[in-house]
């Protein structure tokens, strides 16, 4: 490799390698916070030697033999983790007995096992959503402090303390570093799907700020979420929740204009969705639906997203089956924006008017008061009833809500097209 | 981001030997677990292949192999990958394996980055 740039080759190991090397230390050392500061150290070691050094064949177990070096050192120094220093030392002798020349190859045994472990310890349920989020995209994906604070608009000094908060509160907690079994793994892991989910839906539709989407978020979900289903290959409800991250992640070329508005669903040129990835997620949510989880939220919610990807022209959506997938889902996780979503495919399969009787149920639920999507959803219905004055109050009221700077354009648009059409109220 | 990795050597070299083609499925079989490698394909000799080709106004049609190119594409992969530094990290390994399990053989893997969602936002 030439050293032209070599802080971002660099930069590209340690992408590739930090969720291995920091499982692989948390397994020896048994702290995650720790276990990634001796990470951290291995980085800045290669930082300062591979310019001159030129990168190793093997970097990976590069930074991993330098990480347990420094381990060793620290243990050596530190007379209060004595504990800990007798089971490095029991690790490391092991390992040497085993007489294996390649300390990755070593790694590679159990690769997988701490992989996951390290999944299940970011995501577990001592830790505020937020902090499961940032330690997920830290430790998992490899993102640095500043590319998370980036990619939720919040200051960096927020996202380094969550993450040191919440590595400290893994500590005190004495969570093990464990692959959860029998009953506690489904809620476990229905953990881990909701962190990935809500990461993939921040870069879906990024709910604050200029963009509409911020793809890189997107991808960084999705390769966690693909990682995920390999390492836990027979659970139903993974493959579902990446059956649907790819159906979404289809459309993302199709769903922006050329000034970088919002395009909806509906009217979205087909021909520049992705078939690589509905390819893709159609393969996981039959993988899912062979594995007996057809009926999991994930897989449902994919499931829904096929039969819009299935459909080469918006007519041709199956939109009485959507109606009793989202029956289906209403009863199974009953929300508030599972009943507006099935609203608008109750308008779409059997009129507007049929949509608007749900919605109008909706209308006092607290947790939508402030919600853009019930008063748009709600001035599409009444725009296609001809009740134009009443369809641009609604638009304007959405748009006056909501964060993201390109949906309030194009709300205010809507609003603005109803008042031009309404010279003539009642038409259709 | 997403890259289209596209494998070229002299068509002499014919199918690759047995070592590379499983220590290349280990490969893929890392890149599919990280993640990171959504697609990738084999090409058959050029000889069950054609090339349609429009020039001067006409299209015209040669039947493979085209034995008057110096190299032709073999094979490609899909990956999607932060930068194109882990793009070229990537191939570099790809390109390792053959060195060592197919002394001789020459050839390259052409990086080309594909047009993404990020390409279609206007820069603020």
């Amino acid at each position: 490799m030439t050293a032209t740039h070599p802080h971002s080759a660099i930069d590209a190991v340690w992408r590739i390698e930090s969720a291995r090397i920091i499982a692989g230390l948390t397994r020896i050392v048994r702290d995650v916070g720790l276990a990634e500061e001796l990470a951290q150290d291995a980085l800045v070691a290669a930082l300062q030697q591979w310019p001159e050094s030129g990168i190793p064949d093997n970097p990976g177990a590069w930074l991993m033999a330098t990480a347990k070096h420094r381990a060793i050192d620290m243990f050596r120094r530190n007379k209060r983790l004595e504990r800990k220093h007798e089971e490095l030392g029991r690790e490391l002798q092991a390992q040497q007995e085993m007489a294996v020349p390649d300390f990755n190859a070593a790694l590679d045994d159990d690769i997988g096992d701490d992989l996951l472990r390290l999944v299940f310890i970011s995501c577990h349920p001592v830790l505020s959503t937020e902090a499961r989020v940032a330690l997920t995209l830290r430790l998992l994906g490899g993102l640095t402090t500043e590319e998370i604070a980036r990619a939720f608009l919040v200051p960096e000094p927020t996202v380094a303390q969550r993450i040191v908060r919440a590595k400290r509160t893994l500590s005190e907690a004495r969570v093990p570093f464990e692959v959860p079994r029998g009953p506690d793994l489904a809620a476990r892991l229905s953990s881990v799907l909701e962190v990935i989910y809500l990461i993939f839906n921040e870069g879906y539709a990024a709910t604050a700020g200029e963009d509409w989407m911020r793809p890189a978020l997107c991808e960084d979900a999705l390769r966690l979420g693909r990682i995920l289903a390999e390492l836990v290959p027979n659970e139903p409800e993974v493959h579902g929740l990446v059956a649907l991250m790819e159906i979404q992640a289809s459309r993302s070329m199709a769903r922006v204009g050329p000034s970088g508005q919002p395009i909806l669903l509906l009217d979205q040129d087909r021909s520049r969705w992705d078939q690589l990835l509905i390819r893709r997620g159609l393969a996981a949510l039959d993988r899912a639906e062979k594995l007996g989880g057809a009926r999991g939220p994930y897989a449902l919610q994919a499931a829904i997203a096929a039969c819009h990807a299935r459909a080469r022209t918006p007519t041709e959506t199956d939109w009485p089956r959507i109606v009793a997938l989202y029956d289906e889902l209403a009863q199974l996780t009953p929300s508030p924006i599972v009943e507006l979503n099935r609203a608008v495919a109750l308008a779409m399969a059997f009129g507007p008017a049929a949509g608007l009787e749900l919605l109008d149920t909706l209308a006092s639920e607290p947790s939508l008061r402030a919600y853009h999507l019930l008063p748009s959803v709600r001035g599409d219905f009444l725009f296609k009833l001809g009740r134009l004055a009443e369809a641009q109050a609604e638009f304007e009221r959405a748009a006056s809500l909501t964060r993201n700077a390109r949906e309030r354009e194009l709300l205010l648009d809507r609003a603005q097209a109803c008042a031009g059409a309404q010279p003539q109220p009642g038409q259709r | 981001m997403r890259f289209m990795m596209i494998v070229k050597s002299a068509e002499k070299w014919g199918f690759p030997p047995k070592p590379l083609m499983d220590a290349i499925a280990k490969l893929s079989d890392e890149a599919v677990k990280a993640g990171t490698m959504i697609g990738n394909g084999g090409l058959l000799p050029t000889a069950t292949g054609a090339r349609v080709r429009l020039s001067g106004g006409k299209v015209t049609v040669t039947d493979g192999p085209f034995t008057e190119a110096k190299e032709v594409v073999g094979g490609y992969a899909q990956f999607e990958l932060k930068s194109k530094e882990e793009a070229v990290k990537s191939a570099t390994r790809f390109m390792e394996l053959h060195r060592e399990h197919w002394p001789g053989w020459e050839g390259e893997t052409e990086i080309r980055q594909m047009f993404g969602p990020e390409d279609c936002t206007p820069k603020a």
